[in-house]
């Protein structure tokens, strides 16, 4: 089981506030993202899950039980690092039945454990090796398995994949999502990236300075996002945002049309403007336009357009797809 | 250094510096060879070639067994105090308290002050039995006060030069304490690891490194240590707190014995040796990679 409840949780450093007031439930079995930009408060919010920060006022529940005031051994979660933080000087099986031993598990048992994790995650054959003659996506394994070893209620992930290449990422984000498909245990997972977030999340939890933006299944937020922070966060490219009299027509203080719902068009078309960028990913292109009095605007369109730079064009928003946002940056419905 | 010409111009230029230390280092070491198989008096103005005598006085003086064991148990104890010590003053300097950078100034304080004078410090106002700062204290609670250079020679020469070395290791030591990672010991926390067992787990194997290095310093250091004894108990009483530096010292400038102090010193440099190999091996493995 591993349920987690924040009440009304308050954190403050030094009477500067990093988490104004959250409120959150995370389910038994979950898979919840939280997602913002850098320094808005992900990794506050997860180590006072862990334990490793106390909160300044508020509740955390763990399966129900109120864990506020407990230390983070006791409360029987698993942490794995941005840093992965193994031990330098133990080899990766003793890294990982480094929990085992501390929980006194007889040797025949945390043997056969520290071998059923490494399987899991390839390890076998660097079992007697130091973290160090390791590679980064190995590292990052270790630091899974010595999270895994214990059966702990909840995984925490903290931007766990910043430090591998490219390549990589994808790899790890998919054994991950397949490791909680085999596990089924509660994983709560940090990251500044939003394909991360839509990729691997049940649940995304979207933060911006301290606040929780919006709660959603990845498609609810990008279908609905309730505010233009949400509706810019989520989605790649960015969605493009359009004020003063494109957004006056659509009785809106701003309206926003993703990349991907934009028109484009040598003929006709709402606005008009210059093709400036071009960025072709093959499957897709990507042109930046300068639209007259509007800015900068994204189109996405799929294979190869021949739009030049410079090129005169027309954008045209698909009519089903427009967000519209208030003074305040809300969504309207 | 890529060529075989730059390599043979490396060598070229650094002849000068190699070859100036070579001599400065075998001169000495050569001229104190030669002296001791001397007959070498500075009340006899008749020098002679005396073999292997100058050693066999050395060895079979009734001293020279005490003052090997007094200078292993000198460096063993200091180490001990100076290694456990630094430990323990290095994790209480590493919380963060109020003050912070003056109890660390006033900690490594002791280093500043020179051999002599901290021995005589301690000589004068700590341990004298009449107006010793422990003697008063003593006398409070109604003890009878400790002589402490009479009743403990050796142990009152360990503790003074231990007061002396335990900024170094504390410096060292905490240097390092500094380095381990905050997620490292956070990490040993959510794996469940009190702070006792975070310590022997964790900081300990990180401090191995310093600690090593502490030891490897502090030994060549007190090996050699001679001020401390000179001004606090000339060696004594009889020859309880003579080391190997110590009876050099009187063999050479007490009995005017030139090559009987040489055959001393000889065999204080092959003891020097053997240690050091023996540290090598027990702990130079630390320093690899
Ligand atoms: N130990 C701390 N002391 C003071 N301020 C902190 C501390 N930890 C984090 N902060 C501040 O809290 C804010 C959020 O930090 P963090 O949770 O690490 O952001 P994120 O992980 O989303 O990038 C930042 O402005 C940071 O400066
Ligand atoms: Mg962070």
């Amino acid at each position: 089981m591993g349920s987690i409840t924040l009440e009304h949780v308050h954190k403050s450093f030094g009477g500067h506030p990093v988490i104004p007031d959250a409120s959150l439930q995370i389910e038994d079995g979950e898979f919840v993202v939280f997602v913002g930009p850098s320094g808005c408060g992900k990794s506050t919010l997860l180590r006072l899950i862990a334990g490793l920060e106390d909160t300044t006022s508020g509740i955390i529940r763990l399966d129900g039980e109120d864990v506020t005031d407990q230390g983070p051994a006791s409360r029987g979660l698993a942490m794995v690092f941005q840093s992965y933080a193994l031990y330098p000087h133990m080899t990766v099986r003793q890294n990982i039945g480094f929990p085992l031993k501390m929980a006194n598990t007889d040797k025949a048992t945390a043997e056969r454990k520290v071998a059923d994790a490494a399987r899991v995650l390839n390890l076998t054959d660097y079992l007697d090796r130091k973290p160090r003659e390791l590679s980064g996506g190995q590292r990052q394994r270790v630091a899974i398995g010595r999270a895994i070893v214990r059966q702990p209620k909840a995984f925490l992930f903290d931007e766990p994949l910043s430090n591998l290449d490219a390549a990589l990422r994808v790899n790890m984000r998919i054994e991950i999502t397949e490791l909680h498909q085999q596990l089924k245990t509660t994983m709560v997972y940090v990251t500044h990236d939003q394909v991360e977030a839509m990729t691997m999340a049940d649940k995304i939890v979207v933060l911006n300075a301290g606040r929780i933006e919006q709660v959603g299944s990845p498609m609810e937020l990008y279908r609905n996002p309730a505010n233009k922070f949400v509706a810019g966060f989520i989605g790649s490219p960015r969605m493009n945002f359009l004020e003063g009299p494109a957004a006056d027509k659509y009785r809106a203080a701003t309206i926003g049309v993703r990349p991907e719902h934009m028109r484009i068009s040598r003929e006709s078309g709402e606005w008009a403007g210059r093709v400036g960028v071009a960025e072709h990913l093959g499957s897709d292109t990507f042109f930046h336009i300068h639209v007259d009095g509007a800015g900068m605007q994204t189109v996405r369109t799929e294979g190869e357009k021949d739009f030049a730079p410079g090129d005169p064009v027309w954008l045209s928003p698909d009519p089903s797809h427009i967000y519209r946002f208030d003074q305040s940056g809300l969504a309207l419905r | 250094m890529a060529t075989r010409e730059s390599r043979t111009l490396a060598r070229i230029m650094m002849a000068p510096s190699v070859i100036v230390l070579l001599i400065w280092m075998i001169v000495p070491l050569v001229l104190t060879l030669w002296f001791s198989f001397q007959n070498y008096n500075l009340l006899n103005p008749i020098t002679s070639f005396a073999g292997l005598l100058n050693y066999q006085f050395f060895v079979t003086d009734p001293a020279f067994l005490q003052s090997i064991g007094n200078t292993l148990l000198l460096v063993g104890g200091v180490l001990l105090i100076t290694v456990v010590g630094g430990i323990l003053l290095a994790l209480l300097l590493d919380q963060p308290i109020f003050g912070q950078g003056i109890v660390r100034i006033l900690v490594i304080s002791p280093f500043f002050i020179m051999p002599p004078v901290a021995a005589l410090i301690w000589k004068n106002m700590l341990m004298h039995p009449g107006y010793g700062i422990f003697a008063r204290i003593a006398e409070t609670f109604g003890f009878q006060p400790v002589d402490w250079f009479a009743q403990f020679p050796l142990f009152s020469i360990i503790l003074i030069v231990a007061w002396q070395w335990l900024p170094f290791a504390t410096l060292i030591l905490l240097t390092a304490l500094q380095s381990l990672s905050e997620e490292q010991k956070e990490a040993a926390e959510m794996d469940g690891a009190n702070a006792l067992r975070r310590f022997i787990y964790i900081v300990l194997p990180h401090l191995a490194r310093a600690i090593t290095v502490v030891i490897l310093i502090q030994t060549i250091f007190l090996l050699g240590i001679f001020a401390e004894v000179l001004v606090t108990t000339n060696g004594g009483p009889g020859y309880n707190s003579t080391n190997l530096a110590f009876l050099v010292y009187r063999t050479a400038l007490l009995s005017f014995d030139v090559g009987g102090a040489s055959a001393g010193g000889v065999i204080a440099v092959i003891l020097a040796n053997i240690v050091a190999i023996f540290l090598m091996r027990a702990v130079g493995r630390n320093l690899d990679a």
